[in-house]
């Protein structure tokens, strides 16, 4: 032990640690490459394009018309990418209820794989985004730098403490908690309903991992002052002291005021 | 007490420990004129006398939490980067004081707790003295000698208002930055000097680097000066005119009825401080206020979804959002003679806040013009038996509420899953028609109040016993009251109008004309209290009988 | 039950109008008897009380040791996790209220169970007597008269005049609060420096952005070049300066004649300043082409040069006119052509000085 300290200043020690350093990250990326490729290659499965058109015949079409060209009740679908079907099927606004100015996020009607399925069949249509990397999602960027691109790009529609707002006639940007990175991602990508798309030229992937991190942290962090009154601002604060607060104190003035009997 | 030794009298001699600190205490300073004035003086005690008291200790409360704050905050406005524990804004562009707002949270112990005591406690200093104001509005008393002290507590209502705007700024957010941004439009759109004004507050263009430090000066200095200041003269007015008290047997215009103020009063107004200020300790450690850390440093191009103002400021936020900018094809934003009169903001920034305050300040002085009363009053008038006041007061709280519903239009829309714009458009309906059926109705609930009352005074209270009488007749048996909470229900005035009156030369002039219209509006729908005479002939019906009064009562009088 | 108002103005709603005269009323009965609590007549019930004060009193002394105990026993360091801050500023929360409560309530449940509960009652005086106040007019009388302010008015016409315009250097001291109002309202960091166009690039980080980069659907938060480099006023140039970059499909716009080349191939630039009050207008929906600011809900169209279609702003958002560079770079070919932000009194004079 005494030795490595003395060696520590040692004018090759920093080289050595450099070499290390080269060596370890070499041989994460390595491992994390691979598993990587092991995913990309269940993801481009040949049999899951197949499978998801039967799927989409059978459960999109109706209004995305066959082929996903698109009809007078939905969109074509024609590269929009796996990350749109990902996001929409994934976070259960597709298949859609019933039109409406917006469609609302619901329990998922597919399961995971048959989502990869729909997925894997439209992007088979024509190129469009795929769905993020795991390594973007990992929640271990920069937060603070995220804190500030959410601030600029998000936060107008979605609220700084993302718990969502109000667009124009009945549509609204929802809260973020309890969203998946991965979605959130997608989302940005892909820009679902009147959402703005966030391609890789205005905010980079690595900007895009920043937010997440953000959001991730700022959720897990809640808020330091006690319970957050749905982080809505001075509109649920005032409700909170009319309501709560004066309410409490007008049972202590009656009880103050009362006689004892 | 035993403090009362006159001069001359040979040398007191106090027998009990407190009356010798009295006597001490008396020798040296005097007081004891004041101990005896006010020592035993009576006070009403009914709970919705209390919030005044709850105004005078949440400010109490301001003032310590405040004293605290000012000790870790720094009104800079110089740039730097944020070193503090937390770690979304690391390194994060932001003012000193934004800065120093953030370690007050997160580096000083206590800080955040006394951050949120200090804002909580701010929503309900306004809060009371909103409340307090309406309980004085709609029970009459602000009538005489009590109209300067009601011009008082409105200035007082101004100022919380001013002391609460000017904290609420100070942290340099991004929520309070886009309110002041939104201020500096306001102030822009005044015609000839608005510009001015924008350049003088701001020391220049928006933002700046002067408006923190100068709205500081204001918030922990002048305003609370004034607010004291109007406090002490309140309090005085209170004093020299003792409290007012509700109707009820034994309690008249000559006389107040109540508890001495020590010890019962003293007791529970004391304790009643404690109490507050528990309240607010709890709302502060469990209930996260004004979190700064979620808005990020004030930066002129993001703002945040849902940014209003503090509550009390939203009736003015909320009729700048209500009023439309082109109305067809017409801009609201006029040019006349090349200069830019932009009533689209002018009007809904000033219009209803002036009408409010002005129709506030007048009110008192408007009712003794219409009704010639001009005796003085400590009783007080229960709401109901003021059926045209009441409905006024009414018709302007709903008024008020439209707008304050409106600052927060779209908070309404998502989370009742409406559309803003539909919003928008039945708050702007509403604006209009609210407050006139608010009158309509608050008017008639008032007068079917003042005759269930009357039913009541005259056949006593329904039991629920009903009773099968010899000849096959069911009745329902009364309870009839006892004297005292009859003369609770018929101890009350209720005037006629006031025709108009000819003048000292005789002449019966416009402005009494006008008069006696409004007194005709003011009075002509009423509900005299019951007459002893009426009790009797109820007796004679018979206890269960409801008085088929109308037509009965009008040959009575007629 | 009683009848009301018939509706004729000279049949009144009133429903009895017997009672007028004095004699008719009920007389008041005087205060009511006084009732003894529980505690006035057991003395267990009152022992009960004493000990119920006291209970309350001795909370609040756990309240205080909890305060004591979460101040100092939790300390915030640089790694302090945001639940340990949670939970200091509960237990203080907690704590104080315990401590002040268990005094508030125990002082209060004393007075109200234990202290005589008697009502009394005590005459009002009148708050001045006739005698005093016609001394006092006298006395005002005597004043006015002694001082010959009426026989005197030039004395008075001039106090007047003086007094009138004394305030004026306490008025005037505060002259230099702010710079008087010039043109640069009109002005932003738009405009060209020395011959050279400025770049839009992106907020906050200031990096350029191709024309390429902005695809349809896209909404882009942007800053002049150069912006970020600023030593002194980046704020107050970014307040009048940020813009909002879109792109939808070329066809959907529909340009005024003298504003085709204001765009590129559908690529949009317009001012984020509110022309109500000055919010930043940020929030894009990218199928409606709708900008809606969040503060006031004013709703500007895309596709119809930014007119307002909704809300309390009155003009549309300025436009500021983009082109492309040599290197692909989207360039701002000139200033705003119009004052951007909330109007103002010299808002019109501006905007004809800047198009003259």
């Amino acid at each position: 032990m005494k030795a490595l300290s003395q060696k520590r200043r040692h004018p090759l020690a920093a080289i050595a640690l450099l070499l290390m350093g080269l060596l370890v990250t070499g041989g994460l990326y390595a491992v994390a490459s691979t598993v990587n490729q092991a995913k990309a290659t269940t993801s481009t499965n040949a049999n899951d394009a197949e499978e998801g058109g039967k799927l989409f015949a059978a459960n999109c079409a109706t209004c995305h018309g066959m082929g996903a060209s698109g009809s007078q009740s939905g969109p074509s679908l024609v590269g929009v990418g796996a990350a749109a079907v990902d996001f929409q099927v994934g976070t259960g606004r597709m298949p859609m209820q019933m039109n409406g100015p917006q469609a609302y996020k619901k329990p998922a009607q597919f399961n995971e794989e048959q989502t990869r399925q729909l997925a894997a069949y439209v992007a088979s249509l024509g190129p469009g985004p795929s769905i993020p990397e795991a390594g973007l999602l990992d929640e271990k960027g920069d937060a603070a730098a995220g804190g500030e691109l959410f601030r600029t790009n998000c936060a107008m529609c979605h609220n700084a403490a993302a718990a969502g707002g109000a667009l124009t006639r009945g549509k609204f940007a929802p809260a973020l908690a309890g969203v998946s990175g991965q979605h959130i991602y997608e989302a940005m990508v892909t820009g679902p309903q009147n959402m703005p798309v966030f391609s890789d030229a205005n905010i980079s992937p690595e900007g895009k991992r920043d937010i997440i991190t953000f959001l991730k942290q700022i959720e897990a962090n809640g808020s330091p002052g006690g319970a957050d009154l749905g982080s809505l601002g001075p509109v649920s604060e005032g409700l909170f002291i009319w309501i709560a607060g004066l309410g409490v104190i007008i049972a202590f003035t009656i009880w103050l005021t009362s006689r004892t009997s | 007490m035993s403090a009362t030794a006159t001069p001359d009298a040979p040398a007191f001699v106090a027998k009990t420990k407190g009356g010798r600190i009295t006597n001490f205490v008396d020798e040296r300073v005097g007081g004891s004129g004041i101990l005896r004035e006010f020592g035993r003086k009576v006070f009403p005690d009914h709970w919705s006398f209390m919030f005044g008291e709850v105004a005078l200790y949440s400010f109490v409360i301001l003032l310590l939490s405040g004293t605290f704050l000012t000790f870790f905050f720094d009104p800079s406005m110089a740039e730097t980067r944020y070193a503090g524990s937390y770690m979304p804004l690391k390194n994060v562009e932001m003012s000193v004081a934004y800065s120093s707002s953030l370690n007050i949270s997160f580096d000083v112990r206590g800080g955040l707790f006394m951050r949120q005591v200090h804002h909580w406690s701010a929503l309900l200093f306004v809060a009371s003295v909103s409340v307090h104001m309406l309980r004085v509005f709609f029970t009459g008393a602000f009538r005489k000698p009590r109209e300067m002290n009601w011009v008082v507590g409105g200035v007082l209502l101004i100022l919380s208002m001013a002391a609460g705007f000017t904290g609420y700024s100070l942290p340099d957010d991004l929520l309070s930055g886009n309110g002041l941004r939104i201020i500096d439009g306001v102030i822009k759109s005044i015609p000839v000097i608005g510009t001015y004004i924008s350049f003088f507050l701001f020391g220049g263009e928006f933002p700046g680097t002067a408006i923190i430090g100068r709205l500081y000066m204001l918030h922990i200095l002048l305003v609370p000066a004034l607010i004291l200041l109007m406090i002490v003269m309140h309090l005085f007015m209170v004093v020299v005119h003792k409290h007012t008290q509700y109707p009820g047997p034994g309690r008249n215009d000559g006389n107040v009825v109540g508890y001495p103020l020590g010890p019962v009063y003293a007791a529970k107004a004391g304790g009643f401080f404690f109490i507050v200020f528990g309240v607010i300790a709890l709302m502060a450690g469990f209930f996260t206020i004004n979190p700064i850390w979620n808005y990020g440093p004030y930066d002129p191009s993001p703002v945040s979804a849902g940014t209003q103002p503090d509550w009390y400021i939203g009736f003015v936020d909320g009729a700048l959002r209500l009023m439309p900018g082109i109305i067809g094809d017409w801009k609201v934003e006029q040019i006349w003679f090349g200069h830019v009169f932009t009533f689209n903001v002018l009007l809904p920034a000033l219009v209803p806040a002036g009408i409010i305050f002005t129709v506030l300040f007048t009110y008192p002085w408007i009712e003794r013009w219409i009704t010639k009363d001009t005796r003085e009053h400590h009783v007080l008038d229960r709401p109901r038996n003021a059926p045209t006041r009441t409905a006024i007061g009414m018709a302007g709280f709903v008024w008020y509420c439209v707008m304050w519903a409106a600052a927060g239009s779209d908070l309404i829309a998502t989370h009742f899953h409406v559309s803003l714009n539909d919003v928008t458009y039945w708050l702007r309906a509403l604006f209009f028609v609210g407050p006139v059926i608010a009158f309509v109705v608050t008017k008639r609930i008032a007068l079917a109040l003042q005759r269930k009352d009357r039913e009541i005074a005259l056949h006593g209270r329904e039991t629920g016993r009903i009773v099968r009488l010899p000849h096959g007749e069911f009745i329902e048996v009364h309870a009839p009251l006892d004297e005292y909470k009859r003369y609770k229900l018929v101890g009350f005035e209720s005037p006629s109008p006031l025709p108009a009156e000819p003048n000292a030369n005789g002449v019966v002039d416009s402005k009494e004309k006008r008069r006696a219209k409004l007194s005709r509006w003011f009075f002509e729908d009423r509900v005299a209290p019951a007459t002893p005479a009426e009790l009797a002939a109820a007796h004679g019906h018979g206890d269960h009988e409801a008085i088929e009064s109308g037509e009965t009562q009008k040959t009575l009088s007629h | 039950m009683g009848n009301h108002s018939d509706g004729s103005p000279n049949h009144s709603g009133t429903v009895a109008t017997a009672g007028q005269n004095e004699v008719e009323k009920f007389q008041d009965p005087g205060i009511p008897p006084h009732r003894l609590r529980l505690a006035d007549t057991d003395p267990k019930a009152a022992k009960r009380a004493e000990r119920q004060v006291a209970l309350l009193f001795g909370s609040s002394v756990v309240g205080t040791l909890i305060f004591l105990v979460a101040y100092f026993a939790i300390d915030l360091g640089d790694d302090t996790s945001i639940a340990t801050i949670r939970l200091q500023n509960a237990l203080l929360g907690i704590g104080t209220a315990f401590a002040m409560l268990g005094i508030g309530t125990g002082i209060v449940h004393w007075a109200k169970a234990l202290m005589p509960d008697h009502e009394v009652s005590e005459e009002r005086h009148a708050i001045r007597t006739e005698e005093d106040r016609l001394a006092a007019v006298r006395i005002v009388d005597d004043i006015v008269e002694e001082t010959g302010i009426k026989r005197r008015p030039l004395i008075r016409n001039t106090l007047l005049g003086a007094v009138a315009l004394a305030p004026l250097p306490a008025l005037a001291v505060f002259g230099d609060l702010g710079p008087r109002p010039d043109n640069t309202l009109a002005h932003t960091m738009w405009a060209p420096q020395d011959g050279k166009l400025k770049r839009l690039t992106r907020d906050p980080d200031g990096t350029p952005i191709k024309a390429a980069d902005v695809t349809i659907g896209s909404a882009f938060h942007v800053i002049p070049e150069g912006l970020n480099e600023l030593h002194e006023g980046k704020l107050n140039e970014k307040a009048k300066a940020v813009v909002l970059l879109m792109r939808l499909n070329p066809e959907s716009l529909n340009p005024s004649p003298g504003r085709e080349n204001w765009g590129y191939n559908g690529i949009v630039a317009y001012s984020k300043i509110c022309t109500h009050v000055g919010c930043p207008v940020a929030l894009y929906e990218q199928q409606t082409h709708h900008l809606l600011c969040p503060c006031h809900q004013s709703t500007f169209d895309l596709t119809q040069e930014c007119k307002v279609i909704f809300g309390p702003a009155s003009r549309p958002l300025p436009q500021l006119p983009i082109a492309v560079d040599s290197e692909g770079y989207l360039v701002a070919t000139s200033d705003f052509k119009e004052p951007v932000g909330p109007s103002y009194w010299e808002r019109d004079e501006h905007e004809r000085n800047r198009n003259a």
